[in-house]
């Protein structure tokens, strides 16, 4: 738990152990759930879902389609082990709601390869050992196809020299294009090898 | 998360309509700030109009020579955009500083300007803070005060915007077009878009409960350097400590406006007069009137050193 929800926690608990009346009130007067059917393709499938509005989809796809590849880490945007790609964008599923992704496109670290026929980037974050306990893996992995087609779209970054030149998957580049994706065991290095080894080939 | 209802709507007529038939509800956009509030229960709307699919999502050309840019543009977009890296690179610079490349692929123009502050004790929600309970009082005041501001600030609330992207367009003159429930448009320009703390610091902008905003415009380019530096406590995914957004000429005369030390983007433009003769004339009108705490009185040298840095680089 992160210690913005660690602090969320303790205020509810605060609401029923001690006297804060405005509180407890606010507590008590908890409007019913509302619920939305919602309909989206993931990894190429398409899936039906009736949810409460307030589903993030992050949890979509890990509590109701059963995807638990992408990880809960902070729930709150700032470590992106919930990078998921919809309609080809990298974006941080737990600051989404499932039901704002009706008609959409999600593909998880489930479909970008398998166990047996694994993606490139797969491949060299094995080869490279771009991991530890491997929380943070799903997240960096969709992270990083996407931040090579952010590159070959021109897209710039803070490091970026020239604005008006194309951009270029340097080190420098995808180091900062990946600081979003944080990595407690801080297997950054290999991380960096592993991209840059993709980034060569498709070079 | 406090239960709440939800609407996709179709047009702008729409979204200010539905508000307007359910007050109290929000506007949600890329959602990065919303929900993350929505989580800690700092912000419990009953109902969220999803203004994301409007088509408020392009850059268009004005007939002043500027350019329009759609509230729903995203972050990344508006960073790429041709127009703007040629000729407002500060804009560019200023958001590609912001966030991650996840969340700016999310974060819109309108909502990026409306999101809320970052002091500490505004997301604690067992702290008073005026601005999330009005009349709770400031924890910050005589608290951990390091990241907040030195200027505007009121004695009811010291917090600072967050935002890189409002610094960039302070410095270019950006103006917010809005459309409120009767239909009726207006244009504020960014300078007078914030409103001061004083001792409502729970309102933060001029806009009315419900009115949409639908672009922001550019006026047409300056030319010039366009540069933005960002001090922060990691070289990347950090907010400001303090940044600088300069345009300068090759006369030495420009434009400078700060993130970090208010509510607002911070420009004075009678210091601006002061360009030519260097940083610390300049930062000494900027700076005037002053109130920082123990805290975060080193951001005072920290701009005046910043702006000589992105004068000495102006130079070339
Ligand atoms: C981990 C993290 C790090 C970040 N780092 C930075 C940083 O370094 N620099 C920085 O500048 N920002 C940073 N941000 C903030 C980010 O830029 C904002 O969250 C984002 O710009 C908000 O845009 P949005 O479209 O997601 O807004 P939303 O969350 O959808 O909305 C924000 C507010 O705007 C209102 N709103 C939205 N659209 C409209 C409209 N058209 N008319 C009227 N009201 C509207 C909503 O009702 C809401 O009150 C960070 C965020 C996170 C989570
Ligand atoms: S500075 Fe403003 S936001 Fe922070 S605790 Fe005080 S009133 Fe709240």
């Amino acid at each position: 738990m992160s210690r913005r929800g660690m602090l969320a926690a303790s205020a509810a608990s605060a609401a029923v152990t001690t006297i804060p009346a405005a509180r407890a009130k606010t507590a008590s007067a908890q409007p019913a759930p509302s619920m939305a059917r919602i309909a989206l393709t993931v990894n190429g499938e398409a899936r039906e879902l009736e949810l409460d509005t307030r589903t993030t989809l992050l949890d979509a796809l890990r509590e109701h389609l059963q995807l638990t590849g992408t990880k809960k880490g902070c729930d709150h945007g700032q470590c992106g082990a919930c990078t998921v790609i919809v309609d080809g964008r990298r974006i941080n599923s737990c600051l989404s709601l499932a039901v704002m992704h009706d008609g959409d496109t999600v593909t998880t670290i489930e479909g970008l390869g398998t166990p047996d026929d694994l993606h490139p980037m797969q491949a060299a974050f094995i080869v490279h050992d771009g991991y530890q306990c491997g929380y943070c893996t799903p997240g960096q992995i969709c992270s990083a196809v996407a931040v090579l087609e952010e590159i070959e779209a021109g897209i710039p970054s803070h490091v970026t020299g020239d604005l008006t030149a194309p951009a270029e998957a340097t080190n420098m580049e995808i180091r900062e294009r990946m600081s979003g994706n944080i990595c407690r065991c801080g297997a950054y290095s290999n991380i960096l090898e592993a991209i840059t080894e993709v980034a060569g080939r498709q070079a | 998360m406090k239960a709440f209802t939800y609407e996709r709507a179709a047009t702008p007529a729409g979204a200010t309509a539905a508000f307007a038939k359910a007050p109290g509800a929000r506007f949600i956009a890329g959602g990065t700030n919303l929900l993350d509030l929505m989580k800690l229960q700092i912000e419990t709307p009953a109902h969220l109009i999803d203004v994301s699919r409007l088509a408020l999502d392009t850059i268009e050309p004005t007939k002043e020579g500027g350019l329009r840019i759609g509230a729903m543009v995203r972050n990344t977009d508006l960073a790429a955009d041709a127009r703007v890296r040629r000729d407002y690179g500060l804009l560019t610079r200023a958001l590609v500083a912001g966030a991650s490349g996840q969340l700016r692929n999310k974060a819109t123009t309108a909502g990026n300007l409306l999101q809320r502050t970052r002091c500490p004790y505004f997301y604690d929600t067992n702290q008073p803070c005026n601005k999330r309970q009005p009349g709770s009082g400031c924890a910050a005041i005589g608290g951990v005060s390091r990241t907040l501001a030195v200027l505007g600030a009121s004695e009811a609330c010291i917090a600072t915007h967050p935002s890189d992207m409002a610094v960039a367009m302070r410095a270019l003159d950006a103006s917010v077009e809005t459309v409120d429930a009767a239909g009726k448009a207006r244009a504020i320009p960014i300078a007078d878009f914030y409103r001061a703390p004083g001792t409502t610091p729970h309102l933060e902008t001029m806009l009315e409960p419900g009115e949409l905003i639908t672009a922001v415009t550019l006026p047409k380019p300056m030319g010039g350097t366009h540069i933005y530096h960002k001090v922060r406590d990691r070289a990347s995914y950090a907010f400001a400590l303090i940044s600088v957004a300069a345009v300068v000429q090759k006369d030495g005369s420009g434009r400078v406006a700060l993130g970090g030390v208010a509510h607002k983007p911070w420009r004075v433009e009678a210091a601006e007069a002061d360009m030519p003769r260097g940083a610390k004339a300049v930062a000494s009108g900027l700076l005037a009137g002053a109130t920082p705490s123990h805290d975060n009185a080193y951001k005072l040298p920290l701009v005046e050193r910043t702006l000589a840095g992105v004068l000495a680089e102006a130079k070339g």
